[in-house]
């Protein structure tokens, strides 16, 4: 042979190769924020590669991460409007038939006018992402809320992580984790609460286990409702039924207290006490109009709840009490209360009382049980062993998430393990930009950007000065949240939604209910997406998106890394980035169109009269505007804005679709970045300027970047330029920090105690979940991911040889539990809840081990389409839904 | 019908059957050979199996010249096209002489001539069996390593921390880029079966996708200056819509609710 097959190889490797351009990028998928590169050669990208600079990941992917790069080219790729017609009109009950941009702006103006018109701003709405880029979801805040004054929109990231929001909100006063991903080379215990890192996590799992591997001294605890690929590594596995990790968190507590480890000085500086309300229902509706007649009985728990014994014991009350859910209203409330009573409330949870309640495999001994509990708390409380608890869905998608997020910061503060290297609670993100987007920016229905706030006057007032609004221009009224977006669709509220990045017709438990109320009510929903998946299936008209690659962006991932990238290809066809979408759409109104009088059911707000927002039409006039001014001229190609001209050096040579067909000289996502960044400057959410990110030995940085530094650490004096010199630790985040003082009851003094610079450790009782297995569905129902699809799988199952892999979605079921019903491994099963049912195949081996009377069935398969079957409770306090507990049965198909 | 009489009708019709089919049963035999034979070793340069079995004239001149007697000639029933040549390394490997003694005399140029340098052979591929190698156990034999004529090449020593005791294992790696596949590690592997042993690279090989590169294996540095923009495919704006477009028939199909 001439060459050796190697040669030959790299020879048709550099043939192959010529004319390769390579540009920093990211991964598309999950929270972790790998950094990777791509190649590309005539508008394609032909390569990607694990970047081996990013401090995240070194270079390494997983497996969907291996295939960023083909994700862009399944063949089903839509790249025309299509709208439903019937002989060339908009008809809801027609077929889907491609149109231009112009009919589909036409149309989707027209039904959006109609919809305002009739309910205004509360009858329109907005589905967003934590997969929106950074200035995608600035942008479609910013013309939602001051544009078209509704604050309907709500981010998918509220089923992802509104629940770790809300606990940093009550018990910091401000959002995002202080530590980062360096924590696990620092600490000597990993603890993961409901969070199977080895499938959802890969990259940061892979240095979890370097840490492990190379460490004698490393101890790995995986707590979980069945065993995952995570216990593989685990030197512990506790085993816990559904939503008894709220008692576990309390005998922790109780232990510390016990033996005496409270660090107290740092809790006598730091840290104050606080309880809450405990009748908060489930996140369901209040009524039963809506219910299907087999699911009134779980609905019918929002109202009254029937104590069990274990509640009865930690609620201090008597087992079987009836008790009225009167605080669903309000369920956030909390008071300051005493180390006594606090003391007092964690005393029920001893080893006896918790074990029973919480043991989770019934083929496991108690013994075994209590055994496993005191290693975990020598763990937590061995003076010198530094601890990180890590927790993503488990924790955050929970009847009582918040709660538990906030337990979780409990055990670390009383113990002063907290915003040290190696020492804290670590609430991980599932999103590839629920930070940087969804979070940071503030696309929620009650946020504002950088930890800014919808209901508070001064918050409005901040963003209203830096948007150049006249005052009062922003909604007072907090919005609907992403599950009542979908309810009131339902029940004929609002009346014309506009979904980009996410797909919540298949992702949004109980979705039978949605599915029929897109379909067969009086509404209009246009739906961005890249592939037809079940969302684009009940859109009304669908906008064909560009994707990652094909525009310009930035993510935030799960350790406060901001990372942007280029336009590294052009989209497809008619497809187009969400952002000209947006602003498109916003050139077709006029600032008279929003800035009148408008009717608001339900405003009440301090300076407003009820039901009403004030015409701001005046006070624009005087500010220099014209009530003929469109919103794109208002909101978006401001006159500072168009100074950020397009091309721009920072492009070496890369081009921007966005700019290019706006068509009027500025660089849109640079002059949003440069608007936006002033938000939270100076306030601890310090951003870099765009170009900063663009540069070539920039792998992101973390916020806040003060003085063109990161911060490793936020609230520790040591790494934290916020903290006060001489404080040590400093809880600086200004949200919630007055409130009113009490016990355990309630409010004794409602005067507000002003805790600047303080944390709260929060008490927080056991309760039982809204539905449990009975006889009729006997098993809990589980879901969740896998590792080799995203979500809803409209990227992933593009890709053949991730198809290959994980063709569909399977149940896992313990052997034991198929052989009960006369099953076996591959047999095809109804799995049926209350709500609704859903053809699957049983697997009874694989990477899950269920315990007895537990299944789990992913979600990423619209052939299995789960989110018929789940329950949609939702902590009452974040409002995100639980997708880990709701009881079903199985039978033969 | 008595057991005798049964059998002799069986046998006489057997006979028939294969007096008509022989043709058949033949030309299955030959093919049957020729599939196998992705499983032989050929001696070096030896052009791609199919190539290689349409030029070989089974003359049998390499194998005189081998000067170790490793190369065989295949016989009837060796599951390889008869008078090929090959060899087994467990019985005798491909001591991999420098000068190459076997090519020169091939007729046909069934074994390449271009072959000047034996490491640039590529007779098979090493592969271990991890879990009856004793190395990959944690012992501390590495044989393979130690003979490997591509030492430190074609095999390298990886340790791992062993876990389970407070040893280091010293695990044998195979470096496809340079084993010839000259079988010396799996004649001299010492367990009973061997756990090494060299096959045909396509039995064995895997293949990473052309749109990935190892990040940590080579550095592309960001490019700097892309020149102009690719002009877009389509037009910007559309005065008419298609009637057809990517998706469609999918999402037409609806969803029950």
């Amino acid at each position: 042979m001439g060459m050796s097959l190697s040669q030959l190889a790299e020879a048709a490797a550099s043939e192959l190769e010529k004319g390769w351009k390579w540009d920093k990028a990211v991964c598309r998928f999950c929270g972790t924020g790998c950094g990777i590169m791509c190649a590309t050669k005539d508008g394609r990208i032909v390569a990607t590669k694990g970047d081996p600079k990013a401090p995240v990941n070194k270079g390494l992917n997983c497996i969907k991460g291996y295939f960023n790069g083909k994700i862009m080219y399944g063949q089903d790729r839509l790249t025309q409007p299509l709208m439903r017609m019937t002989d060339g009109k908009f008809d809801k009950k027609g077929k889907f038939v491609p149109v231009t941009w112009e009919q589909a702006f036409d149309e989707m103006e027209k039904q959006f006018r109609k919809a305002y018109a009739e309910k205004g701003p509360s009858g329109v709405a907005c589905f967003g992402s934590g997969q929106w880029t950074i200035h995608e979801g600035y942008a479609m805040n910013k013309l939602f809320k001051a544009g078209f004054r509704s604050n309907n929109i709500d981010p998918n990231a509220r089923n992802c992580m509104a629940s770790a929001v809300a606990a940093f909100y009550s018990v910091f006063g401000a959002d995002e984790p202080a530590g980062n991903y360096d924590d696990i080379e620092y600490t000597d215990t990993m603890i993961l609460w409901g969070a199977n890192m080895a499938e959802m996590h890969p990259i940061l799992w892979s240095r979890i286990s370097d840490r492990r591997l190379s460490n004698k001294n490393v101890r790995i605890v995986n707590l979980s409702t069945f065993r995952n690929m995570s216990s593989d590594l685990a030197d512990l596995e506790i085993l816990f039924k559904p939503n008894t990790d709220l008692a576990i968190q309390n005998y922790i507590a109780r232990e510390i207290i016990a033996r005496d480890a409270v660090n107290k000085e740092f809790v006598e500086k730091h840290c104050v006490f606080a309880t809450g309300p405990y009748d908060i229902g489930y996140g369901m509706r209040n009524t039963d109009k809506y219910a299907f007649p087999a699911e009134k009985d779980t609905q019918a728990k929002e109202l009254k709840v029937k104590l069990d014994k274990y509640e009865a014991v930690a609620q201090r009350r008597a087992e079987g009490e009836v008790v009225e859910q009167k605080n669903t209203a309000d369920p956030a409330k909390h008071w300051m209360i005493s180390f006594d009573d606090f003391k007092k409330a964690v005393e029920p949870y001893t080893l006896d009382f918790v074990a029973e309640l919480a043991k989770g495999d019934p083929d496991e001994s108690l013994e075994s049980f209590k055994g496993k509990l005191q290693q975990l708390v020598d763990y937590y409380i061995e003076k010198d062993r530094k601890v990180v608890s890590f927790w993503t869905m488990g924790f955050n998608q929970h009847q009582r998430g918040t709660w538990v997020n906030e337990q979780c910061y409990m055990n670390h503060l009383l113990l002063g393990k907290q915003s040290q290297p190696g020492n804290g609670a670590f609430s991980l993100t599932g999103q590839p930009s629920a930070c940087g987007t969804a979070r940071e920016v503030g696309t929620f229905c009650h946020r504002l950007p950088a930890d800014t706030l919808i209901p508070n006057p001064k918050h409005r007032a901040n963003a209203e000065a830096k948007w150049k609004l006249p005052a009062k221009t922003i909604n007072p009224k907090i919005g609907s949240f992403y599950a009542k977006i979908l309810r009131d669709l339902e029940d004929g509220s609002v009346k014309w939604a506009w979904v980009q990045v996410n797909n919540p017709w298949h992702t949004h438990p109980n979705t039978n209910h949605w599915l029929k109320a897109a379909r067969e009510n009086d509404n209009f929903i246009v739906v961005s997406e890249a592939y037809p998946g079940v969302s684009a299936k009940i859109a009304d008209l669908i906008l064909p998106s560009a994707m990652i690659f094909e525009k310009w962006g930035g993510f935030g991932n799960a350790k406060r890394r901001t990372q942007q990238w280029r336009q590294q290809v052009p989209p497809p066809g008619q497809a187009r980035a969400d952002i000209w979408q947006t602003l498109e759409f916003a050139k077709r109104f006029k600032v008279k169109d929003f800035w009148g009088t408008q009717n608001v059911p339900g405003l009440k707000a301090e300076g407003y009269e009820d039901n009403k927002l004030p015409s701001v039409l005046d006070e624009a006039v005087k500010m220099g505007y014209s009530p003929e001014d469109s919103l794109y001229k208002v909101l978006f190609a401001t006159p500072a804005n168009l100074k950020v001209k397009w091309p721009d050096p920072v492009a070496k040579g890369h081009d921007n679709h966005v700019a290019t067909l706006l068509g009027d000289g500025w660089f849109p996502e640079k002059a949003l970045w440069q608007e936006y960044v002033q938000f939270g400057r100076g306030k601890g959410k310090d951003l870099a300027d765009f170009d900063v990110y663009h540069g070539d030995n920039i792998r992101g940085m973390k916020w806040p970047v003060v003085d063109g530094k990161e911060v490793a650490w936020r609230f520790n004096e040591q790494y934290d330029p916020y903290v006060k010199k001489g404080a040590g630790f400093e809880f600086y985040g200004d949200l919630f920090k007055a409130i009113p003082t009490g016990n355990l009851d309630g409010i004794t003094d409602p005067k507000p105690v002003p805790l600047a610079g303080k944390a709260k450790i929060f008490y927080r009782p056991y309760a039982a979940p809204a539905e449990q297995p009975d006889a009729n569905y006997d098993l809990w129902l589980c879901t969740g991911r896998v590792l080799e699809h995203w979500h809803s799988g409209t990227m992933t199952r593009r890709v053949p040889e991730l198809h290959r892999a994980v063709p569909a979605a399977v149940m896992w079921m313990h052997p034991g539990d198929a052989q009960k019903r006369g099953l076996q491994r591959n047999d095809l099963v109804w799995v049926e809840s209350r709500r609704g049912k859903v053809k699957v195949r049983v697997e009874t081996g694989g990477r899950n081990k269920m315990v007895k009377g537990y299944v789990y069935v992913p979600f990423f398969d619209e052939g299995v389409l789960i989110n018929r079957v789940t329950l949609d409770t939702t902590c009452p306090i974040s409002k995100e839904s639980d997708y880990k507990k709701c009881a079903v049965k199985v039978y033969k198909a | 019908m008595e057991a005798r009489r049964r059998e002799f009708l069986l046998k006489t019709a057997q006979g028939a059957a294969l007096a008509a089919c022989g043709g058949f049963i033949w030309s299955h035999l030959v093919r049957q050979e020729a599939s196998a034979a992705v499983l032989a070793l050929r001696p070096p340069g030896a052009l791609p199996e199919n190539d290689f079995a349409a030029q070989c004239i089974k003359c049998g001149q390499c194998a005189n010249a081998c000067p170790y007697d490793t190369l065989k000639m295949a016989t009837a029933g060796s599951n390889m096209p008869i008078g090929t040549p090959y060899f087994e390394p467990r019985k005798v490997p491909c001591y991999m002489c420098q000068d190459i003694p076997c090519v020169p005399p091939c007729p046909t140029g069934a074994l390449a001539k271009s072959l000047k340098d034996i490491n640039k052979a590529r007779m098979g591929l090493a592969v271990i069996d991890e879990e009856n190698c004793l190395s990959w156990l944690g012992l501390r034999c590495e044989v393979c390593y130690r003979v490997c004529p591509v030492k430190g090449k074609a095999i390298t020593v990886e340790t791992h921390p062993r876990q389970i005791s407070k040893h280091a294992m010293f695990v044998p790696l195979v470096h496809a880029e340079h084993c010839t596949g000259c079988g010396l590690c799996e004649q001299a592997c010492p367990t009973q079966e061997a756990a090494i042993r060299v096959v045909n690279p396509k039995l064995v090989q895997g293949k990473i996708g052309e749109h990935y590169r190892l990040g940590w294996k080579r550095e592309d540095q960001i490019t700097q200056d892309f020149g102009a923009a690719p002009t877009p495919t389509e037009p910007a704006d559309q005065a008419v819509a298609p009637k057809k477009a990517p998706g469609m028939d999918t999402l037409n199909q609806g969803i029950d609710f």
